[in-house]
């Protein structure tokens, strides 16, 4: 189980809080949403329940432990745009080595041409480079996935092909996945919860400005 | 009309026999080529003409003389090939190791940061702040000149403004969505390093090495102008233009101009060859 613990976050003493006592948490095979308006830390969530922040306050564990500080972290994260999670000057083979190879099962199931092996990632449309960020993360080792808006950017038709292939690979290794979207229609058709950061909101803006006070 | 479609056609026959990819390629042979031969051609004439032969002093070109001769009679042609092969050879050598302890001192303050940052950072103002000819006259005076002496002093003076664009560089991908996706994929900060980091700061190396280049052949010259560089004997570059300079009011212009010209031709080769390895490491412009 994935769980966020009275998570607080902010960049330095001086900033205000982006988080304040968030509590979270994923079970494996389950398929948790997390919305709320721009600016109110649901990236800055993602990115602390996959390691890329450590928490000022308050702790994320993994089955009861902290995070992997080296090593292969068994919760990854998918961003918005690939084109910047993606190194501009390799071809689209290594990007894939990066991770494990995927297997070919589940590079016809996210419908990735073994043309594109060869070629740099500019040569790729937006569409057919996130199935690429997808496919490098959904390694045997990874746990839990964290779904930045993954989908936002791309078509209707290309939108479901990788939530399709992404929900049967999680439901096939028990994968947890937290979706973070704007997209009340998305979260309703294929999580199991939604999580609404909206509320927190109200605590950790009363949390700084005590602490101006 | 006809006009009009026979240049389409024109262009695609010159496409096809020549892409861009091509004339890259052709580019960067033609000017390693140039600047290979200027570094051998040297060993291939000789050192017949080096000699002075004091009938024949300050003969304009001609056909015997290409490039003049001296107030010594030595050939001109064969002093500026000479000259020009050793340059390259110092310069070259300098350069690189310039670059060398930029690119790595870059590398280690930008991935590593904090404290090891900081010292860098210190010792890369420090640099900065002695003025760099003076640091180079006591880096080459204190090991007794010469050709080591010049080499040591330009490439332990010339690696600060590359350490700190390397640094930039490699600061700014290092907080990437890729580079940190990588250290979440379990790579190492050192495999980091070489995979991603090197082959992003290779192009800014490769065009500070070019930059280095000419500024290595000027402070060789000009250390060798003030007598702890290369002996006033061996014919380097800068020593022709230094000498020429004197004789540049009494008229025999070609003393100082067409060694001069051979200097910017190499340096132009160099320059070239940059710039078309630029476009064939870069993804975006490789393949068209």
């Amino acid at each position: 189980m994935l769980i966020a613990d009275q998570v607080c976050f902010r960049y330095s003493p001086r900033h205000p809080w982006v988080l304040h006592q968030v509590n979270l948490e994923v079970t494996p095979a389950e398929v948790v949403g997390l919305q709320g308006p721009s600016g109110f830390g649901k990236t800055t969530l993602g990115k602390l329940l996959a390691g890329y922040l450590t928490p000022t306050q308050g702790c994320i564990t993994l089955a009861g432990k902290p995070l992997p500080p080296q090593g292969y972290c068994p919760v990854q994260m998918v961003f918005q745009s690939p084109e910047s999670a993606i190194n501009p000057r390799w071809r689209i083979a290594k990007v894939l080595q990066e991770g494990q190879f995927p297997s070919l099962d589940l590079q016809a199931r996210l419908g990735i041409h073994s043309g594109w092996l060869d070629r740099f990632p500019h040569e790729l449309s937006g569409g057919e480079l996130q199935r690429i960020a997808v496919a490098r993360v959904l390694n045997p080792q990874t746990r839990y996935l964290i779904a930045d808006e993954m989908t936002a950017m791309l078509d209707a038709n290309t939108q479901a092909l990788i939530w399709q292939a992404v929900l049967a690979h999680a439901a096939q290794h028990r994968l947890g996945i937290l979706v973070i979207s704007h997209e009340a229609a998305l979260l309703r058709r294929i999580c199991h919860r939604v999580v609404d950061l909206s509320d927190a909101n109200t605590i950790r803006a009363q949390a700084s400005a005590s602490e101006r006070a | 009309m006809t006009a009009q479609a026979v240049t389409p056609t024109a262009v695609s026959k010159r496409a096809r026999l020549w892409n861009r990819r091509q004339r890259t390629l052709a580019a960067i042979g033609a000017c390693a080529l140039l600047l290979i031969t200027l570094v051998f051609g040297s060993w291939l004439i000789g050192d017949a003409g080096l000699n002075p032969v004091l009938t024949q002093r300050n003969q304009p070109p001609s056909l015997a003389h290409p490039f003049g001769t001296d107030w010594l009679g030595r050939d001109m042609l064969s002093r500026s090939l000479h000259g020009m092969s050793l340059s390259i050879q110092v310069g070259l050598l300098a350069a690189s190791f310039s670059a060398v302890i930029g690119t790595g001192l870059g590398m280690i303050a930008g991935s590593f940061g904090g404290k090891i940052d900081a010292v860098i950072t210190w010792i890369v103002d420090v640099f900065f702040s002695l003025p760099h000819l003076v640091l180079l006259i006591m880096i080459a005076f204190a090991l007794g000149g010469g050709t080591k002496g010049v080499i040591v002093a330009v490439a332990l003076t010339h690696w600060t403004n590359l350490a700190r664009i390397v640094r930039a560089e490699v600061l700014q991908i290092n907080s990437s969505n890729y580079v940190q996706l990588s250290h979440r994929l379990g790579h190492s900060p050192f495999w980091i390093a070489y995979h991603h980091m090197l082959p992003h700061v290779f192009p800014q190396v490769l065009v500070g090495l070019i930059l280095l280049f000419p500024h290595a052949i000027l402070h060789e010259a000009a250390l060798s102008f003030i007598g702890i560089g290369l002996s006033p004997h061996t014919p380097a570059i800068g020593i022709i233009l230094a000498e020429a300079m004197r004789h540049l009011s009494t008229g025999y212009w070609w003393l100082g101009v067409l060694p001069g010209l051979l200097l910017l031709l190499a340096v132009k080769a160099f320059d070239s060859l940059g710039e078309n390895l630029r476009v064939l490491i870069d993804p975006k412009t490789s393949q068209l």
